[in-house]
């Protein structure tokens, strides 16, 4: 064999390089793995029912984290409320009615600048327009609007992107058999698109739930002693009261901080898990 | 017992010309007659006008950007290019069949009540019944009938596009286009649809774009040859593969170029 057309010198080559690159992509995920393990074990032991269901006590140092545990559950609820009916609408709009001229281009850009405004802008704006000015106060309310307008550029784009994906063929099929182009859009190609833009919209929503500078200044109390009675009081939030019970408290038993975080991971996590699933399921039952 | 000797015109296009946003004529001063309960047959070189042609007749080109059209195009007594006309009706009237059989993601049952519904039909009674109708018409009602309930994607390319010819025949149009109806079809496939067309042709009125020219001369009843968005000539299907009148015509038909 002509030796020139040995490729024993190239495989060896390939071999190395895959190496490599299987090696480097391990080690981009074992720092998350290792914080993740970590924290499981540090903080299990204290995630027990009534670390769950009680309030805390003795200036935090005790007791459990259940208002806090609700406050995000409400605040998550609140934002869901305000950011997936405008979001979808104007993902539809973008995606199914707007032309291409400029002012889609600058809602557009708006948009992408929008999602990477740092998060403490965002809790600062709230204060402003929602606390102050529209008077709600700090409170759920202002807090959830706050985190809304936080997440409407993740649930626009992911559910534009959603509906896009939809094939025009469908499109044209339904209005030849004498579709209008609303009901093309509600009975094939917002069914279609669900799946893409639940994802978008808990990975929106999850994003919100983990925030804590937005509702910093907008909704989130140090320490209540009783559950928020109405969107109009101020709540506790994991988050928030992550941040308080790591910084301001002195003598916090370490044992209560990682059973918080890993309350908070859990509950953005398994969001994260069910987008995931979503996706995957929708995924193999599509057939186009 | 009376003999309809003289076809009747069902569609009378009036110089009809359209030009797209890119620029592109795609149809220049066109007129033509589409003759009832026919098989009428368009035909010519990629790009002569024919989709734009079937697109026009049931304004499916109101979704594309046009932005010269002029002329007229009679139907049922009213000038279906007008602004007036209900052109959702107009679909139901005027039904098309694409070259690609795409299948909505639905059950088989369901691509074919889709229309129906939409058209106000609730009754599931009748919807069946219907539904039982346009796959029989179709023929494809034997072998799809312990399914209706699967989904469409699963049937094969010559079923798909039986199922898309009887989602359009449920809504009992009076008038069928196809696009190059089997150019994506295997030649038994081709043949099942063929003769499908030459039995349903004495209740429906039937346009067709073949993809090729055996195809249009072996379907024809009347036929027009499109080249560049233009027509060359037009009359009964035996006369213009037998013997054109114009040159350009001929060598088409002669396979010369195309």
């Amino acid at each position: 064999m002509d030796s020139k057309f040995d490729s024993s010198n190239a495989r060896k080559h390939e071999k190395i390089g895959f190496a490599a690159l299987t090696a480097l992509s391990t080690l981009t995920v074992l720092p998350i793995i290792a914080i993740l393990i970590y924290i499981v074990i540090q903080g299990l032991p204290t995630v027990t029912w009534e670390f769950l269901s009680q309030f805390p006590s003795d200036g935090m140092r005790a007791g459990g984290i259940y208002p806090a545990i609700v406050g995000t559950f409400y605040l998550t609820i609140g934002t869901a409320l305000f950011s997936i009916p405008p979001g979808i609408a104007a993902a539809i709009y973008l995606s199914e009615y707007a032309p291409d001229n400029r002012l889609t281009r600058i809602i557009r850009i708006a948009m992408i600048n929008l999602a990477g405004i740092p998060s403490v802008v965002y809790g600062l704006f709230g204060l402003g327009v929602f606390v102050i000015f529209l008077q709600f106060g700090t409170s759920i309310l202002a807090a959830s609007l706050t985190l809304s307008i936080m997440t409407l550029p993740v649930i626009i784009s992911t559910s534009e992107e959603a509906i896009r994906a939809v094939p025009q063929s469908f499109r044209l099929i339904s209005i030849s058999v004498g579709a209008t182009k609303w009901e093309t859009i509600r009975k094939i190609v917002l069914p279609q698109s669900l799946p893409g833009i639940i994802t978008g919209i808990i990975l929106g929503l999850q994003r919100a739930a983990g925030e804590t500078a937005p509702i910093l200044f907008t909704g989130a109390a140090f320490f209540l002693p009783q559950m928020p009675q109405s969107p109009l009081d101020a709540t506790m939030a994991l988050p928030y009261h992550l941040y308080v019970i790591s910084t301001q408290v002195p003598g916090m038993p370490i044992q209560i901080q990682y059973g918080t975080v890993l309350v908070l991971l859990g509950f953005v996590l398994s969001m994260e898990i069910l987008a995931t699933v979503i996706r995957s399921r929708a995924r193999a039952r599509r057939k186009w | 017992m009376v003999i309809q000797t003289e076809p009747t015109e069902i569609i009378l296009i009036k110089d009809l010309s359209l030009r797209y946003s890119d620029g592109n004529e795609s149809l220049r001063n066109i007129n033509l007659s589409i003759k009832s309960k026919a098989i009428n047959v368009l035909f010519g070189p990629a790009n002569g006008g024919k989709s734009t042609l079937l697109r026009s007749l049931n304004r499916l080109n109101d979704l594309t950007d046009v932005n010269q059209l002029t002329g007229e195009i009679w139907f049922n007594g009213q000038n279906i290019l007008s602004s007036e006309v209900d052109v959702i009706e107009l679909r139901r009237k005027i039904g098309i069949v694409f070259s690609r059989p795409v299948v909505l993601p639905m059950t088989i049952f369901e691509n074919i009540s889709y229309g129906l519904i939409l058209a106000g039909m609730r009754n599931r009674v009748q919807l069946k019944e219907r539904v039982k109708e346009a796959l029989e018409q179709a023929v494809l009602w034997d072998e799809v009938y312990d399914r209706l309930d699967t989904p469409a994607a699963d049937l094969s390319g010559g079923q798909k596009q039986r199922l898309c010819l009887a989602r359009s025949l449920a809504l009992k149009p009076e008038i069928i286009m196809l696009d190059e109806p089997t150019s994506a079809l295997d030649p038994v496939s081709t043949t099942n649809i063929e003769d499908l067309l030459q039995r349903i042709k004495k209740d429906i009125t039937i346009i067709l774009a073949p993809h090729n020219t055996q195809q249009a001369a072996r379907m024809a009843d009347y036929a027009a040859f499109f080249l560049q968005g233009e027509l060359v000539e037009w009359g009964e299907g035996p006369q213009i593969f037998g013997m054109p009148r114009n040159k350009k015509t001929q060598e088409y038909i002669e396979g010369r170029y195309g």
